[in-house]
């Protein structure tokens, strides 16, 4: 389960960010923030060969030594940012592509709510809902 | 001891371990020839060189001495995993090799002597080397260069008896001619001593080996690793890699197969460290990258968890980050040798994690190391880091490995020793360095976002380090980056340790800078926190010293009240002007002006929006506009009146408005806003703090705002237009405003008939009238081709105001500023202007009038220039098309012209102007023709044309015999005049000229004509007379002969010969008696000239009249007949 989940828009601001509220959240702002440097790379090296033939989900963005940052992007170049404790490892890579899929889902429900601006950071509690299903129980 | 120096690996484990020859008997400081040997052994050893430590020792020198064997392990017990001075006494000091070198030739007149001396020599040093299997080898330094081997007896006889003397294999005895070629000899002896070495090594590595079937497994453990660490070092030392790295990995997994417990921890862990170490250097060198970054991923989770004792756990933390740390140095130095990194697989992560586990340390070492301690009073000398006996074990209790420690107080006090000297270790130095080592390579990986986020941490670091100015400079410097991404959570994060650092060193400037920031819309802080920020900028503005802010240190605080108060003293400097507009400030400003353009009578109006986005009212004292042309600025200044300042209420707009009056010179131009400045405080003594924008305001976030604002208009447009209140974020701003003049009240009307008719005088004709209150004076006409066309046109176009005679290629394309005079209210004004096109098709005039009125803005009197522009295109066309062609008197197309013979030219004017054309008159030049007839009055003249009428003319002509050879001659011109029909009588008329055509001549030998009357009457005479023309210089012959007609009687010589004499005439007279009324066909004439056979009937033929009309009897006339008959 993760301990950080992330939205970032087109231009790279957030637009969503929770983390387990046990640590410290500015700790995993820095890391959502410094996983975009792959993010792009990863985005500007496929640009190159295939245009939209594109797998949206990227991997394992880089291990850190206590933390996995996983990364997803939309054809509309929004990012998802998972970072997952390192010492999970029962987790697997389908069922990070599974979250990632939920994520993208909901936010296309986000997407499509009239009253919301794109762009905007997102405050809906349908999505709330959908990552706190996916976030490690503290307590 | 250098702080932090304990965590060091040691030198003799980074160096790359070489095989160690001695040198002795070599004198090099007094010697020359020992010193050019010595040099070339140590000088430019490069790779290609083999891989051996030369060391120059006196020959008696001692080496260490060999413990003697151990024939058992039975009852011994190993104290430690490696004695510390191992590694260094077989790289240093224990050499693989002995070389003695020795002054002998062959031939020596002492050579008994000098035998004896050079086996002494070997035997001391054999001596010294009682135990050990280092190798000797004796070279003898000769002046003569050797002769080829077998060739000297006496040579090889006394190197066998010198062999025997010092007990030396006869490999072991070199010869060292010190001649020109020494480096090539040196290098042949240096590879014999390496294979020597190897073999020593070798040696080494099986006694080793040897020891292994002694050991058992519950006492000997550590001898289990320390047998494995050896054999790997020597088997590097014989550079044999692929060994050594398999030798070093199980040495590693032996060491963690030994007992840990909290005493022995250290010295498993630095081990493990060592070996680790060497794994890694190997794989990198061996190009196996991905196996080092393996093994030190094995390597960390295995020791990740093997704290040790709690109270050291900084001791952890330390050689965590130190494995971390020189990682990343094998790693950058592989790179550096060729290797490729990625940007997730790089040095700088290790040194992040190295600086990671620095900053543990740190925190860890602050929790477990008290301030108060002191060193215990008695502090027992064995505490002492700096002899130890076996890597990694503690200086009080060195040698033992029981579980336990031997003695708890000591182990207290040693603890508490180690407790307070990292007490003293400059952590935040530490970590900054290593910080700064990731932050180069994250560089160089293409990691802008880790850069920063490095940055960060080490302008934290600094913080804590109380460096507050390197501090301010790092946070500063990453802070955009942050702006610009539009992470606010951790901009406010960054701007608050700011903020800190600015209150510490009490600098004004960037305090209210950080306070503004932490006010605006991007801080994330709670409303709480905001209060107090904004109570504080309120008291800086005021010169009064802030409240700390929370989580400083109380120390420090003290410190910095100290200096605030300094600044409150210090008077002089109390104006600050802060840009903001690169920050997202707590005040946002927008401005436009109202119109991108505006008339110059028209006021100029500009609006400033002003929007607070803090907790409180905020209040300041002045508002001010600079715009590029700064004479206006003062029309843009608002300033609080008396004790009244103006204030902003939080999250509400404000308005202020600002107009003046261009001035007149400014008409065209651009008027911009350069800046926007708002004075805050100064309202008794306090510090005056001018917020400055560039250009219209906005700031760093409000681009970004705008987008988005306009994109959420698009879809709910109807809900904004509801909306009365105005909405910030879709405000645009407008910077600057084009003056543009007064709008005309005078119109302009043009009259003319289209199209233009090619070189004619085009008559436009032009209304002026005014619509203006006053009297426009000057009023200037500019008329012509516009400016910007085909460049041609210029040449081709002609304009003129004189209808007088038509215009030449002198007048211009454009008239200038004709002056009309003035125009009073009311009045009209026309004038004709007169265009000439030289070419046909279309062109653009230009009719500019332009004048100057008084008129009043606001109160102002100004003189305004105004100007109308009218434009026209105006099509040109050819009036008419001119066709001539040549007939001959028959009216039958002529291709050729005779000479002397009369032709006719016919020309044809086809009208294909719209309007009519009068003709007035026409005439030809001619050139070589001559008229046949008089000169007679023009047959066009003062014909009209209406548009697809044709105008005909007829020429005789006859073209005279021509003195030189040209069968083409000129024929002339012809000359037409014409105006429009409708143009007024005494408007000048147009020549055209029409080149015409040239013609081809030919001359004829022979010309035949006839007189004959234009009519025949029946049954009446009548007359025909030929004349034939001899035109040659030779008698011609004739023959003639006429044929019978049914329509004609005749008389007259039916077949004739003669003879015509050149240049001469002969007439042939014959009655032609019609029969039949009608158009009738003559008797036909044949003639053929039988000396000149190019010319026939039929040629001659085409100069006869053919037919003649006959007419009917008349009545009258019958009766003359019959009275006649």
């Amino acid at each position: 389960m993760a301990v950080c989940i992330a939205v970032i828009a087109k231009e790279n601001y957030p637009l969503y960010i929770r983390s387990v509220p046990t640590q410290n959240e500015l700790k995993f702002h820095y890391t959502v923030h410094t996983s975009l440097d792959v993010v792009e790379e990863k985005i500007s090296a496929v640009g190159k060969s295939l245009g939209d033939q594109r797998e949206l989900y990227l991997g394992l963005l880089y291990p850190t030594e206590d933390y996995k940052v996983y990364g997803y992007v939309t054809n509309s170049k929004v990012k998802f940012v998972i970072v997952v404790d390192s010492s999970n490892t029962s987790l697997r890579d389908n069922e990070i592509r599974s979250m990632f899929r939920k994520l993208h889902n909901s936010f296309t429900d986000v997407m499509c709510n009239p009253f919301h601006n794109p762009g905007d950071t997102i405050q809906s509690k349908a999505f709330d809902g959908i990552v706190s299903g996916m976030m490690v129980q503290t307590g | 001891m250098m702080a932090g120096s304990q965590w060091e690996l040691p030198p003799e484990l980074c160096c790359r371990p070489m095989a160690f020859v001695a040198l002795t008997g070599l004198d090099v400081v007094y010697n020359a020839v020992h010193r050019a040997i010595w040099d070339a052994f140590c000088a430019n050893r490069r790779a290609d060189r083999v891989p051996i430590s030369f060391k120059v020792l006196p020959g008696d020198h001692e080496y260490p001495k060999c413990r003697t064997k151990r024939t058992s392990y039975e009852w011994y017990i190993p104290k430690g995993i490696l004695k510390t001075g191992w590694m260094n006494k077989h790289l240093n000091l224990v050499p693989a090799l002995v070389v003695l070198f020795y002054e002998l030739d062959w031939d020596d007149p002492q050579w008994k002597e000098k035998q004896s001396e050079c086996a002494t020599k070997v035997e001391i040093v054999r001596t010294s080397l009682q135990g050990r299997n280092t190798k000797v080898a004796v070279v003898l330094i000769q002046k003569k260069t050797p002769l080829p081997p077998g060739e000297d007896l006496v040579a090889s006889e006394r190197a066998a008896a010198l062999c025997n003397a010092c007990d030396l294999s006869g490999k072991s005895l070199f010869v060292l001619p010190h001649t020109d070629h020494l480096v090539g000899y040196i290098i042949r002896l240096e590879n014999a001593f390496y294979e020597h070495a190897q073999t020593y090594y070798y040696t080494e590595i099986r006694r080793v080996k040897s020891h292994k079937e002694f050991l058992n497994k519950t006492t000997h453990q550590l001898l289990f690793v320390r047998h494995q660490f050896k054999i790997a070092f020597f088997s590097e030392l014989k550079q044999d890699t692929q060994n050594a790295l398999k030798y070093y990995r199980t040495a590693y997994s032996l060491v963690h197969e030994l007992r840990a417990h909290e005493t022995n921890m250290l010295e498993i862990k630095t081990m493990a460290g060592f070996i680790n170490y060497k794994i890694c250097r190997l794989c990198f060198q061996h190009n196996t990258p991905l196996d080092a970054i393996a093994q030190f991923r094995k390597h960390i989770d295995l020791c990740k968890k093997k704290i040790g004792s709690a109270e050291l756990a900084f001791e952890h933390a330390a050689w965590m980050s130190k494995q971390f740390q020189s990682f990343g140095e094998l790693f950058d130095e592989a790179i550096k040798l060729g290797l490729t990194a990625i940007q997730t697989q790089n040095p700088g992560f290790y040194y992040q994690q190295a600086a990671c586990y620095s900053q543990d340390r740190k925190t860890l070492a602050q929790q477990l190391c008290q301030a108060g301690a002191s060193y215990p009073s008695s502090e027992p000398g064995d505490t002492q880091s700096g002899g130890l006996d076996f890597y990694g074990q503690r200086p009080w209790r060195q040698g033992h490995q029981s579980i336990d420690p031997p003695d708890a107080e000591k182990e207290k006090t040693g603890i508490v020793v180690l407790q307070i000297k990292e007490r003293d270790v400059p952590h935040s130095e530490l970590i900054i360095a290593l910080l700064s080592n990731a932050v180069a390579q994250f560089k160089k990986y293409k990691c802008p976002r880790m850069k920063s986020h490095l940055m960060v941490q080490m302008g934290e670091e600094y913080y804590h380090a109380k460096d507050y100015t390197k501090a301010l400079k790092l946070l500063d410097y990453v802070m955009c980056d942050y702006r610009t991404e539009r992470w606010w959570g951790l901009l406010t994060a960054i701007v608050s340790t700011a903020l800190r650092c600015a209150y510490l060193m009490a600098s004004v400037r960037d305090y209210m800078i950080y306070c503004m920031e932490l006010l605006g819309r991007a801080s994330t802080l709670k409303e709480e926190q905001k209060l107090r920020i904004e109570n504080n900028l309120i008291k800086v503005l005021k010169n009064e010293v802030p409240e700390a802010e929370p989580e400083c240190d109380p120390a420090s605080v003290t410190a910095a009240r100290a200096l605030w108060n300094d600044r409150m003293a210090l008077a002089g400097s109390n104006e600050f002007t802060i840009e903001v507009q690169d920050y997202i400030p707590f005040i946002q400003c927008k401005a436009k002006f109202q119109s991108p353009s505006f008339h110059v009578d028209q006021p100029i109006q500009l609006q400033v929006f002003l929007r607070a986005d803090c907790p409180h009212t905020v209040s300041f004292n002045k508002l001010s506009v600079s715009l590029s042309n700064q004479e206006y600025n003062q029309w843009c200044v608002v300033e609080s009146v008396g004790q009244e300042s103006m204030s902003l209420l939080p999250g509400k707009t404000k308005c202020y408005n600002f107009s003046f009056v261009a001035k007149t010179e400014d008409v065209g131009k651009k008027i911009e806003m350069t800046g926007i400045e708002l004075m805050l405080g100064n309202d008794g003594g306090g510090r005056c703090v001018f917020v400055g924008w560039r250009g219209a305001g906005g700031d760093a976030a409000s681009t970004h705002e705008a987008l988005l604002a306009s994109r959420s208009s698009r879809r709910c447009g109807r809900a904004v237009e509801a909306r009365q209140e105005l909405d910030w974020d879709s405000l645009s701003m407008q910077p600057s405003t084009m003056i543009i003049s007064r709008v005309p009240k005078i119109s302009v009307q043009l009259s003319h008939q289209p199209p233009a008719l090619n070189n004619e005088m085009y008559c436009i004709s032009l209304t002026i009238q005014s619509q203006e209150g006053g009297v426009a004076r000057d009023v200037k006409l500019t008329a012509g081709l516009k400016p910007g066309q085909d460049a041609n046109l210029g040449q081709t176009t002609h304009v003129t105001l004189d209808c007088s005679k038509v215009c030449d290629d002198t007048a211009p394309a454009l008239l200038p500023d004709v002056p009309l005079g003035d125009l009073n209210p009311g009045q009209e004004l026309e004038r004709c202007v007169y265009v000439k096109c030289v070419s046909t098709g279309p062109r653009v005039f230009l009719f500019h009038v332009a004048y100057s009125i008084d008129t009043s803005v606001e109160g102002r009197q100004i003189v305004c220039k105004c100007h109308k522009d009218e434009t026209v295109t105006i099509e040109t066309v050819v009036p008419f098309e001119v066709s001539v062609k040549f007939v001959s008197t028959k009216f039958e197309p002529l291709e050729r012209v005779a000479v002397d013979i009369p032709f006719l030219l016919m020309t044809d004017i086809l009208s294909s102007s719209p309007w009519p054309l009068l003709l007035a008159s026409s005439s030809l030049q001619l050139l070589t023709m001559t008229t046949n007839t008089a000169q007679l009055q023009s047959q066009l003249q003062e014909v009209v044309l209406q548009t697809d009428e044709c105008a005909s003319e007829c020429f005789c002509l006859r073209c005279p015999p021509l003195t030189n050879s040209s069968t083409t001659v000129a024929t002339g011109q012809y000359l037409i005049s014409w105006r429009r029909k409708s143009s007024s009588a005494d408007s000048p008329l147009i020549q055209t000229a029409v080149a015409l055509p040239h013609v081809i001549l030919e001359s004829v030998p022979l010309y035949i004509h006839a007189d004959l009357p234009s009519f025949g009457r029946v049954r009446e005479s009548l007359s025909v007379r030929y004349h034939i023309e001899n035109r040659t210089a030779l008698v011609q012959e004739v023959e003639m002969a006429v044929e019978p007609s049914d329509a004609f009687m005749f008389s007259g010589l039916k077949q004739v010969r003669l003879r015509i004499l050149p240049g001469s005439e002969q007439q042939m007279l014959y009655n032609y008696y019609p029969l039949m009324a009608g158009y009738q066909t003559l008797p036909q004439l044949n003639i053929s000239l039988p000396r000149c056979l190019t010319t026939n009937t039929h040629t001659l033929r085409r100069f006869l009249p053919q037919r003649i009309f006959v007419k009917p009897q008349g009545r009258q006339l019958d009766d003359a007949s019959i009275a006649a008959a």
